[in-house]
């Protein structure tokens, strides 16, 4: 009985919201351009969930996570544009492909780098990043169809509300198991205290390359929705300046918290398209003048983020209560 | 060279890079100021700028998880940038940095090089020696030393933490606004966003060399320097930032804290 209402209340709570906006967007009270801002904020929240997984969970300072995004959506977006094909269930072999691709580069990049430490790690994931950017701009040497500096162009679009959504709850659903799991608590062990985990037997190595991993499959994931969301990929939409903003949102919304990244995540996407609408066109360059003020005021005011590693509810687990 | 003292990294020094480079222009075109003294005043202008940054958006977060303070680094790097790109500010445009002399070259033993880099140069080393003159020998110097080794301590001691973490703002400032200055003279083109990627290289060649170790800075410095020149050189320019980024990641590889890092045991 216990275990069916702790289900059953946000599971009903999802599909509501999702009927909601859908029913939005069928009827047109949701213009397309902001369907496309609310698929954009659901595929900034799948990446920055991952790179919560790396910073937030498991301390590693990370600044390269627009590199594992720009991999995965160039990846995916190679895999339908060869073959050609507008198919869903291809598609999303296709996403999951590239986030593959991007979770196996996060491996074979991560096993070396690992070993530094906070921000010698930055620094180098950072340089990770550039190089990535670097090797985009001129991969159309090799391969045309990439397009180097150029751009990627003729890309179907595939990405609808429904797709983003699903993978959404997927990603909280895998991360929440995740996190409470025995390798969940391994990684938050690690970010605590490297040294003390080590000493309790966890092989603190493969727990940061597992947690590097996954969190760089989701930016994979995410970069795979994107880049059948725009249709258009470019290099500069992954250079380092990009590896900020989950940075930022993770930060703000309190590290290792699920809910606080996924709120922060909506509320700064929708707070940059919003300022768009909001403030009249004279003082439209205000906009990027005034996000910022508002980052340091609340970094500020609530130095510890958001939610400072509280959750919502339905993402804790049930204390396990005596019979 | 902040980095070393107060462990934070500081992205909002490229912009004050630039805000120097901007400030100078301002002074030689519209005050027909000669150069040194353009230099002067921007540098001046730029501590000012970095001690109030530091008061508004750092003191408070000292306590707080440096993360956070991160953050608010990319904030003030942020505004700074669209604030400069405001028309009544700087405008968003390109200008063109005034040059107050013309650029003389002479070719000796098969090199070229020309007067701006020979400026270039003796002004670096100049502030080279004085920075170090300042660190050793003066007193705050002293206690910008013992703030980076250990700021309770320090405090214990009797040094005022807050006095000398605002020096150190200063002091790198002025110092971010005289390389804009000259990279102002050398590239004559400034706008609003130039300083993002010498202010990461800045950073990136202080953690090559070693971090608070400045020696280490100015060989990191080159080192990023050399490599991307040779290899824009000799493979192609489209890889440059792609290779110097390579060696770093190689170069940390090897020897994590820099390359005249000293490798210190974590204590449990």
């Amino acid at each position: 009985m216990m275990k069916n209402r702790s289900w059953s209340l946000p599971l009903f709570f999802v599909l509501l919201c999702y009927l909601i906006i859908q029913e939005l967007i069928r009827t047109e009270v949701i213009n397309p351009y902001w369907e496309q801002v609310i698929q954009y904020s659901l595929i900034v929240t799948i990446s920055c969930l991952g790179l919560n997984i790396i910073y937030g969970y498991t301390g590693q300072f990370s600044l390269g996570h627009a590199a594992f995004f720009g991999i995965g959506a160039y990846s995916s977006a190679l895999i339908i544009k060869a073959l050609h094909t507008e198919n869903t269930v291809i598609f999303i072999i296709a996403l999951l492909m590239g986030a593959i691709f991007a979770g196996l580069v996060a491996f074979l990049v991560g096993l070396p780098i690992l070993r530094l430490r906070s921000d010698y790690l930055g620094i180098a994931t950072l340089g990770f990043g550039i190089m990535v950017k670097v090797a985009l701009d001129n991969l159309d040497r090799l391969i045309p169809m990439m397009g180097g500096s150029r751009g990627m162009s003729g890309i179907p679009k595939l990405t609808n509300f429904t797709i983003t959504y699903a993978f959404v709850i997927l990603a909280v659903f895998f991360l929440r198991n995740f996190v409470y799991s025995s390798h969940g608590r391994a990684c938050i062990s690690i970010r605590e205290d490297e040294i003390a985990a080590q000493t309790m037997g966890i092989n603190t190595t493969k727990y940061k390359t597992l947690a590097f991993v996954m969190g760089c499959f989701y930016a994979g994931l995410a970069g795979g929705l994107y880049a059948h969301l725009y249709v258009f990929l470019h290099p500069s939409n992954f250079d380092f300046l990009k590896s900020f903003d989950p940075l930022l949102i993770v930060v703000l919304g309190g590290l290792g918290s699920m809910s606080g990244t996924l709120l922060a995540a909506l509320g700064w996407t929708f707070l940059l398209e919003g300022l768009r609408v909001v403030l009249p066109p004279q003082i439209l360059d205000w906009r990027m003048v005034i996000y910022p003020i508002l980052l340091i005021v609340v970094m500020l005011l609530r130095p510890q983020g958001l939610f400072g590693g509280a959750e919502f509810a339905f993402l804790r687990p049930r204390r396990i209560t005596e019979e | 060279m902040v980095y070393g003292i107060v462990r934070l990294i500081n992205f909002a020094h490229g912009d004050v890079f630039m805000v120097g480079a901007f400030l100078a222009y301002y002074a030689i075109s519209y005050f027909q100021l000669p150069l040194a003294v353009a230099m002067i005043v921007s540098m001046a202008g730029c501590a000012l700028l970095g001690i109030a940054i530091e008061r508004i958006a750092y003191r408070p977060l000292r306590r707080a998880p440096r993360i956070a303070a991160l953050i608010t680094a990319i904030g003030v790097s942020l505004f700074l940038e669209y604030f400069c790109s405001l028309k009544f500010v700087f405008g968003p445009n390109y200008l063109s940095f005034p040059r107050p002399f013309r650029v003389v070259t002479w070719e000796w033993a098969g090199i070229h090089f020309s007067n701006i880099q020979i400026i270039i140069f003796v002004v670096a080393i100049f502030l080279l020696i004085l920075l170090q003159y300042i660190v050793h020998y003066t007193k705050m110097g002293k206690a910008m030393r013992a703030v980076s080794f250990d700021q309770d301590t320090a405090r214990l001691m009797g040094i005022n933490v807050d006095s000398t973490i605002s020096f150190t703002f200063g002091l790198g400032s002025a110092l971010a606004a005289a390389g804009g200055v000259l990279y102002g003279i050398a590239y004559p083109q400034i706008n609003p966003f130039m300083g993002i990627m010498p202010g990461l290289k800045a950073f990136v060649a202080a953690v090559l060399g070693g971090i608070g170790i400045m020696p280490g800075a100015m060989m990191g410095a080159l080192i990023m320097g050399i490599a991307e020149v040779l290899t824009s050189a000799f493979v192609s320019s489209t890889l440059r930032d792609g290779v110097a980024f390579g060696i770093l990641i190689l170069v940390l590889m090897v020897k994590p804290t820099g390359i005249l890092g000293r490798r210190t045991g974590e204590k449990v």
